[in-house]
């Protein structure tokens, strides 16, 4: 399948809060001096009365932001996810969690295409924190046309959201003016004998999947299953019914991430042979980003070869 | 409400002190000694001090009352009932299934709580955004931290503070209860974060030091801390842990531990 890369999710981050800052005098940025790397340093240029850097503090960084939204303003704060999500995850639990505020988080840099980074700044466990906070929504969006339409969809939802964007350029892999919902997936392909579900980088790398397993006369359909929580229950329902055997994909560790939630579902309401494309409890480590896909099973090749296990050809 | 004078605040207090040992008495668990150590300061800050409407508690021009260090929750629900917020009756459900008084503050579960608070250390950061946004706002309500020696050894404590004083917060009252004890064992046994006053200082706070049973004092200290500009005030009330309760004062036996009936019954005599 051809890759047209379009703008990394973080930089479409970025616009969206210009977008939104225009229209909407209470939301407030926050970062924790990482903000010409998440993107919201956009925000900051034009609106600078209205961008908190708070230093290198990310627990703080999360109380302040839970004390401005109980009086009302929409803070959006980011940072790397590693580090927002792993030093402000008492105070996402306390202060924003069980306090029911409305705070937005960005966390950028999302799983291991960070690259050359290495381990100690890649998040591959953020998914499974941020899903075991009772009323957190969590977003994990795969390109630039989904990115700022869901950021935008977190604004009609006065509760906490966790979105995680990624480092490098993506692929395009939506249509311009489709429309987004939290806690709907978006099905890109239909299918008859598997249905993969996955998100964030693994969306492009499903389609191209599918689109090779066509050729091997095996019909796979692929969900942007942008919403981990609350999961699009309905429409993974539909598709197990209909292909009878799931394979999840995802860049994060197979602990707790979108495997996890699709498969406690499924194993209550409609138990089928499933797979699951994902970090196989290990930290990752230096490298080029294709390079760290491809040892740590994160590809087009790996998912076909998953998808036939599952189907056991 | 009509602002009461050192004399009534001293009746006031006694009558919380009352509530606190009924409270956790009757709940069998809670903090008495840490709660009885921050009365004088809840009294003067509900019936004197700041301005706020319990048929409203969401007015947004109100004083804020963060109490960080949650686990005095017995002196908090006490000064709230007496103030208006709820029937003092409600008092003795504290820590029963159901009720509103959770262990620990729950602001969703009690209008008139600020935040929700039980794990040390977060309040004041949740302080400096309430007054970031008083800011942004334009208004002037004031924003009350009551921590703790405890929270002192919070690394995000010192994060809030050296963020508030860098983005010159005023308008932002932190009210040391320092009780000399933790958990554990007297705070210089355990992390000594002496010398206070000169940190805070160093981290740029405007700094007073007072007796925190003295409720004149703590008038004072606070109408000095509101008029500060362009940067947070502390007051460093140094207190006695169980204060007012004899076998209480001075005994971190009674940290976390509540008084059997028989203790109840003493400690209520002392108060009368």
């Amino acid at each position: 399948m051809e890759k047209k890369l379009g703008k990394a999710t973080r930089d479409a981050y970025g616009q969206a809060l210009v977008e939104i800052g225009k229209v909407h005098p209470e939301v407030i940025v926050m970062d924790a001096d990482l903000s010409k790397s998440t993107k919201s340093v956009m925000f900051a240029e034009k609106f600078p009365e209205r961008f908190i850097n708070v230093g290198i503090q990310e627990a703080n960084l999360v109380g302040v932001a839970a004390g401005l939204a109980s009086c009302g303003k929409i803070p959006f704060i980011s940072s790397f996810a590693s580090f927002l999500i792993s030093k402000g995850f008492d105070q996402f639990r306390m202060s924003v969690a069980y306090s029911g505020l409305n705070v937005k988080v960005v966390g950028s840099h999302g799983g291991i295409t960070v690259g050359e980074d290495g381990a100690s700044q890649m998040s591959i466990e953020d998914i499974a924190l941020m899903t075991s906070l009772p009323g957190f929504v969590v977003l994990v969006p795969c390109d630039e046309v989904s990115t700022p339409a869901l950021v935008w969809e977190t604004l009609k939802h006065p509760a906490p959201v966790y979105i995680r964007t990624g480092r490098p350029k993506t692929p395009v892999v939506h249509q311009k003016g489709t429309e987004f919902k939290i806690g709907k997936g978006v099905r890109l392909r239909d299918g008859k004998d598997l249905t993969i579900v996955a998100n964030g980088s693994l969306v492009f790398e499903s389609l191209d999947a599918a689109e090779r397993l066509a050729e091997e006369g095996i019909s796979a359909g692929v969900i942007d299953m942008h919403t981990v929580k609350p999961l699009d229950t309905d429409l993974l329902l539909e598709e197990a019914k209909k292909t009878g055997h799931i394979l999840v994909a995802e860049e994060h560790q197979i602990w707790g991430g979108l495997g996890s939630a699709v498969a406690t579902f499924l194993a209550r309401k409609h138990p089928c042979k499933m797979g699951f494309v994902a970090i196989q409890d290990t930290f990752a480590e230096s490298g080029k980003p294709e390079e760290l896909l491809e040892k740590y099973g994160l590809t087009a090749p790996n998912i076909i070869k998953t998808a036939k296990k599952v189907l056991g050809r | 409400m009509e602002k009461l004078s050192v004399e009534q605040l001293k009746a006031k207090s006694k009558l919380i002190r009352r509530h606190i040992i009924e409270m956790t008495g009757a709940a069998a668990s809670g903090h008495p000694g840490g709660s009885l150590s921050s009365v004088e300061i809840l009294t003067a800050l509900y019936f004197n001090l700041m301005e706020f409407n319990p048929q409203d508690p969401q007015w947004p021009d109100r004083d804020r009352l963060i109490m960080s260090k949650g686990h005095g929750s017995p002196a908090l629900y006490a000064a709230m009932a007496e103030s208006g917020y709820f029937d003092p009756k409600t008092l003795i459900s504290f820590r029963k299934l159901g009720s509103p008084l959770q262990g620990h503050p729950d602001r969703k579960k009690l209008p008139g709580v600020e935040a929700s608070t039980g794990s040390l250390g977060q309040g004041l950061s949740f302080g400096v955004g309430v007054s970031m946004a008083r800011r942004l706002d334009k208004k002037d309500y004031y924003t009350y931290v009551i921590t703790s020696d405890g929270e002192m050894n919070e690394g995000q404590t010192w994060e809030a503070a050296a963020m508030a004083a860098h983005h010159k917060v005023d308008h932002l009252i932190a009210i040391l209860d320092d009780n000399k004890y933790q958990l554990d064992s007297s705070t210089q046994e355990i992390c000594d974060m002496e010398p206070l006053t000169e940190k805070w200082k160093a981290f740029h706070w405007h700094v007073q030091e007072i007796d925190g049973h003295d409720l004149k004092a703590i008038l004072n200290a606070v109408e000095k801390a509101q008029k500060v500009k362009d940067q947070p005030a502390i007051i460093i009330a140094h207190t006695v842990k169980g204060k007012g309760v004899s076998f209480m004062e001075g005994n971190n036996a009674f940290h976390g531990v509540a008084p059997t009936p028989e203790q109840v019954r003493i400690a209520l005599k002392e108060l009368e």
